[in-house]
């Protein structure tokens, strides 16, 4: 396992949070990471992060629906720290057999995670949706594309999210690949 | 059907991609939601819409789109048009609104995708 499990979550103190994050547990190494630093209202590097994760997850030779499926949650998970939160971080990373997508940002976090998982609940300002973003689709979009989705977040603290696809078939995480 | 023949049939200006205008085109996708882009336009999709910004370019990359239509005007505004040499995408942009755009390509055997909805 990469990270402490959610259990680790202290809320209530962002450099807490930021030491969680950047504590690391034993276990196997990563074979492949990319590391996204996300600035609140910085749009474009919501959309460039997603491209090079294509690119990049293309040149290992990754099946087709694993990369497209972890661009669209890099995009997704870039855009609500963008249009959310103060600060963040994106990161891509082969572990063992599958690439696990972690976004962790410092704001406002998400007070009910089963009402924002719904279709069409959104909370973004007007000006986000007329950039065609906010349509409450986000995390939706992110659980139908990952194998598993977590979500821990503590509000007025920030939010992490992991996002797990399996390189094999998909539903089988022991598959060849 | 090429995008070549849908440049003609929209009366299209493209906007980058000249020389992959031998692209084979199925299917489309209209939207103005780059979340619904991203959930429901499958694969090889014709991505038809009205939004004018860079998110376009990067969700049609990101969903291996093989073009996009910009309806309702041919200048792409500031933020679009800095973006639009490096897009890997073909872009064409027609003074055509949606409705009429997707209604010839649909008379011309442009079919929507057959993606289903979100679960």
């Amino acid at each position: 396992m990469l990270w402490p499990a959610f259990s680790a979550w202290d809320p209530g103190h962002q450099a807490r949070l930021h030491s969680v994050i950047e504590h690391r547990v034993g276990g196997a190494e990563p074979r492949f990471q990319l590391d996204y630093p996300i600035n609140e209202s910085d749009f474009l590097s919501a959309g460039e992060s997603a491209s090079k994760t294509k690119k990049a997850l293309q040149q290992l030779g990754l099946r087709p629906e694993v990369v497209k499926n972890s661009a669209i949650i890099v995009y997704e998970a870039a855009m609500n720290i963008v249009i959310h939160a103060t600060s963040g971080r994106l990161r891509v990373i082969i572990v063992s057999d599958e690439v696990v997508i972690r976004a962790e940002d410092v704001g406002p976090g998400i007070p009910d995670i089963e009402l924002a998982m719904q279709v069409g609940y959104s909370t973004a300002p007007h000006e986000i949706r007329e950039m065609g973003f906010g349509a409450g689709m986000g995390l939706a979009n992110m659980k139908r594309c990952s194998d598993k989705l977590t979500i821990k977040s503590e509000p007025g603290v920030g939010t992490i999210l992991e996002a797990r696809i399996y390189l094999g078939q998909k539903g089988s995480p022991h598959e060849t690949r | 059907m090429t995008l070549r023949d849908i440049k003609d049939i929209l009366d299209a200006e493209v906007l980058c991609g000249k020389h992959l205008l031998d692209r084979e085109v199925k299917t489309g996708f209209a939207c103005d939601l780059v979340s619904e882009m991203l959930a429901f336009a499958g694969s090889g999709n014709l991505i038809i819409t009205s939004l004018k910004n860079p998110h376009v370019i990067h969700t049609a990359e990101v969903m291996d789109a093989v073009g996009v239509i910009f309806v309702g005007g041919r200048n792409p505004n500031l933020s679009l048009a800095k973006q639009i040499e490096n897009s890997p995408i073909p872009l064409l942009a027609t003074d055509l609104l949606m409705f009429k755009c997707c209604g010839l390509l649909f008379q011309h055997g442009i079919l929507g995708t057959k993606r289903g909805c979100i679960q």
